[in-house]
């Protein structure tokens, strides 16, 4: 116990500034009121869904956990139920066989159901798994996406950009 | 060239790993696997293509019959033994191999499910085809573009089920209440202990394979390096071994090198990754912040010196596509000081804490004997007494100048695996020293010649998980004719409905990610 304390003691505080919203990453206009942002305000619940990623956006994703981006010290934190949450974190691209469990994770998530797509294969057709029989390309092509954070994979800090970009008002 | 004193003539495969190539009849192939089984080898991959579109009038090579053919490959102490069987256009069947090697079931279905090629007598229930393509449409048939799009349906499969007083299951998935990859567990347990789990897989299939087949041979590296993300760097060593292989291509030593030092590089951003991984899921939240620091440290340098956090198309073919400076070097090496220093420390403490030992010990036994059963390789294979490592047993250059360390435990429990991370984490950082000492000055790329039509080659590198393997025959004009990848996952993935078995539903989280397995690698 004294080891693990001293070692806590010695890393000390690591956490970094949160990156600033970007406008440019919207797919679609703000469509929350700055009432509904303000009740949001810093407690956001988020459902990822990997809808036929190689895995490397999740690798950043478990980043945003660890003690240099620490988010959820902004109040933004993981649910493991899509009923649980405000905005579903979805990577790509979406695989065929991902399709109906996407679409039941969406229908499952309360208003305002946001929908921030991951990663390049999520957020263009012309990734570099393209569509084909087994894929069908961007995540907008099944749910409706509000912001979309490109990236092979995004870095953690475009993740956070992303995310605090939904919940930013104009 | 003969191999475990079968009757069969092997030549070998080109490039520098010790590869061998036969072809056989159904008669050959399962004495062959018998041999193989006997003699403690085990099954690397299983995959078929489509040779209809050959003129069979003048083809010499028998191993194209102008139907299908099924290509079984083994590793032996000798190297990998690839065999070749010809199989008819109209009725592709081969001889199950499930009998011999029980792992081969999954492959078996997943070939049928892209090629129409059927083990006689296997199991006939799909697995990469859900309700998504028709049972009688191919991807990876000649005569199929690949780009249709069919209507997709819920898929209703075939579970086992378990019946008795008091047993119920719990369905879990394909979405995981982490942030983890797509799958569905299908759970029998009574009160909290598992009497049996079934993985359903298949759900981020992403038609790799045919996509492939669309690509130039000198670009489909960057999707080899995203069969599995963590490993991208080990299928982007096996894709452009294979390549350079079959077109007679020698990247320069510093390349070499350079390659190995991203190998270890990702073996150890994986391992400290999971090791606190492995704490949290054991309610040790200390464990996932320090490790989860230390490997923000790592990747934050990667992609500093390399240009990307992962080293994602950092290995091209004919080299790499970056360099490392003196300077570079030196921070390497001070890093590598550090990051030594601090997993000293919480290797200490993970040790001495009770409740996390108490967690990690006897959870999840992988026996030797299973371990070997369902040839179990990579981490999960060496954490219960197998030990496969490529990098010593089949070392291309510069691991034969290199002598790695095979770090093995018998007990195949979680503590097993966590201990086998934590040595490997000491033993990788020895080899980035020793790689950085000894690295010669050059250049880092040449260009690949053209290959010729059917040209053949493997490349099978030792990825932080396993064995990864790519097959690749090119096609005419630069183009691919048929590229198979292969992750160690589906051996291991069997094995852990076979270890759960026993334990209690809570322990299930821990024990999967003490294997920390890919889905999207063997969804493919």
């Amino acid at each position: 116990m004294h080891q693990l304390l001293k070692q806590i003691f010695v890393t000390g505080n690591k956490t970094e500034a949160a990156p600033e919203p970007d406008e440019n990453l919207r797919v679609i206009s703000q469509r929350l009121e700055k009432a509904m942002l303000d009740t949001l305000g810093r407690a956001l619940v988020i459902r990822h869904i990997d809808a036929g990623s190689c895995n490397g956006c999740e690798l950043e994703i478990h980043a945003l956990g660890n003690p240099y981006y620490n988010l959820e010290a902004l109040g933004i934190r993981f649910s493991a139920s899509p009923r649980h949450a405000d905005l579903l974190l979805v990577t790509g691209p979406v695989a065929q066989n991902m399709v109906v469990a996407l679409q039941r994770a969406y229908e499952a998530t309360p208003e305002p159901k946001l929908v921030v797509a991951v990663g390049d294969c999520g957020c263009h057709d012309e990734s570099v798994f393209g569509k084909s029989y087994a894929t069908c390309g961007r995540v907008s092509n099944i749910i409706p996406v509000d912001v979309a954070i490109p990236g092979c994979p995004p870095t953690p800090l475009a993740l956070m950009q992303g995310i605090l970009t939904v919940i930013s008002g104009k | 060239m003969k191999l475990l004193d079968q009757a069969l003539d092997f030549e070998p495969l080109p490039g520098p790993l010790k590869a061998w190539r036969a072809v056989v009849n159904e008669g050959q192939l399962l004495a062959f696997a018998k041999a193989v089984k006997q003699t403690g080898g085990r099954l690397v991959s299983l995959w078929g293509s489509d040779e209809r579109d050959h003129n069979c009038d003048h083809n010499r090579d028998h191993s194209r019959q102008c139907g299908f053919t099924l290509h079984v490959a083994f590793a032996i102490s000798e190297g990998l033994a690839l065999l070749t069987l010809a199989l008819s256009a109209e009725n592709p069947a081969y001889p199950d191999l499930a009998e011999i090697f029980p792992t081969a079931n999954r492959l078996q279905r997943a070939n049928f499910d892209l090629l129409g090629i059927r083990a006689t007598g296997g199991d006939p229930r799909p697995w990469l085809r859900h309700a998504n393509w028709p049972a009688n449409f191919f991807p990876l048939r000649r005569d199929v573009d690949g780009s249709q799009q069919f209507e997709i349906h819920n898929e209703e499969y075939a579970f086992v089920t378990v019946e008795g007083e008091g047993v119920h299951e719990i369905a879990v998935g394909p979405i995981h209440a982490g942030a983890i990859e797509p799958c569905h567990f299908r759970f029998s347990i009574v009160g909290e202990k598992v009497l049996r789990l079934e993985q359903r897989m298949g759900w981020v299939h992403k038609g790799i394979e045919k996509r492939l087949e669309q690509l130039p041979l000198a670009a489909g590296y960057k999707l080899a390096g995203r069969v599995s993300g963590d490993s991208t760097v080990a299928y982007a060593w096996a894709y452009c071994l294979a390549a350079e292989s079959l077109s007679g291509c020698t990247p320069p030593p510093r390349a070499l090198w350079l390659r190995a030092l991203l190998l270890e590089r990702e073996r150890i951003a994986n391992h400290l990754g999971d090791l606190g991984f492995l704490g949290n899921d054991a309610a040790l939240a200390f464990g996932f912040s320090q490790f989860l620091r230390l490997k923000e440290d790592w990747l934050r340098l990667s992609g500093e010196l390399f240009g990307h956090r992962y080293l994602m198309d950092c290995i091209v073919p004919g080299g790499v596509a970056c360099d490392l400076s003196a300077d570079g070097s030196t921070q390497i090496f001070r890093q590598c000081d550090a990051i030594e220093r601090e997993v000293h420390i919480l290797a200490g403490i993970y040790e001495e804490h009770a409740g996390l030992q108490d967690r990690f010990l006897t959870t999840g036994q992988l026996t030797p004997e299973l371990a070997a059963e369902l040839s179990v390789s990579g981490l999960a294979g060496r954490a219960s007494s197998q030990p496969w490592d490529l990098r010593t047993q089949n070392a291309i250059a510069p691991y034969d100048q290199l002598d790695t360390r095979i770090i093995t435990q018998r007990n195949g429990d979680v503590a097993a695996r966590v201990a086998v991370r934590f040595d490997e984490v000491f033993e990788s950082l020895r080899l980035i020293r020793c790689i950085l000492t000894q690295m010669p000055q050059g250049e880092c790329r040449v260009p690949l010649p053209p290959a010729a039509d059917g040209a053949f080659a493997i490349g099978w590198i030792e990825g932080w998980r396993g064995d990864v393997l790519v097959a690749l025959e090119a096609g005419a004009q630069g183009a691919i004719r048929r590229c198979h990848c292969h992750d160690p996952s589906w051996h291991i993935w069997p094995a852990l409905e076979h270890v759960i078995m026993g334990n209690i539903v809570p322990d299930f989280p821990l024990i999967n990610k003490s294997f920390n397995l890919s889905y999207s690698g063997v969804d493919i």
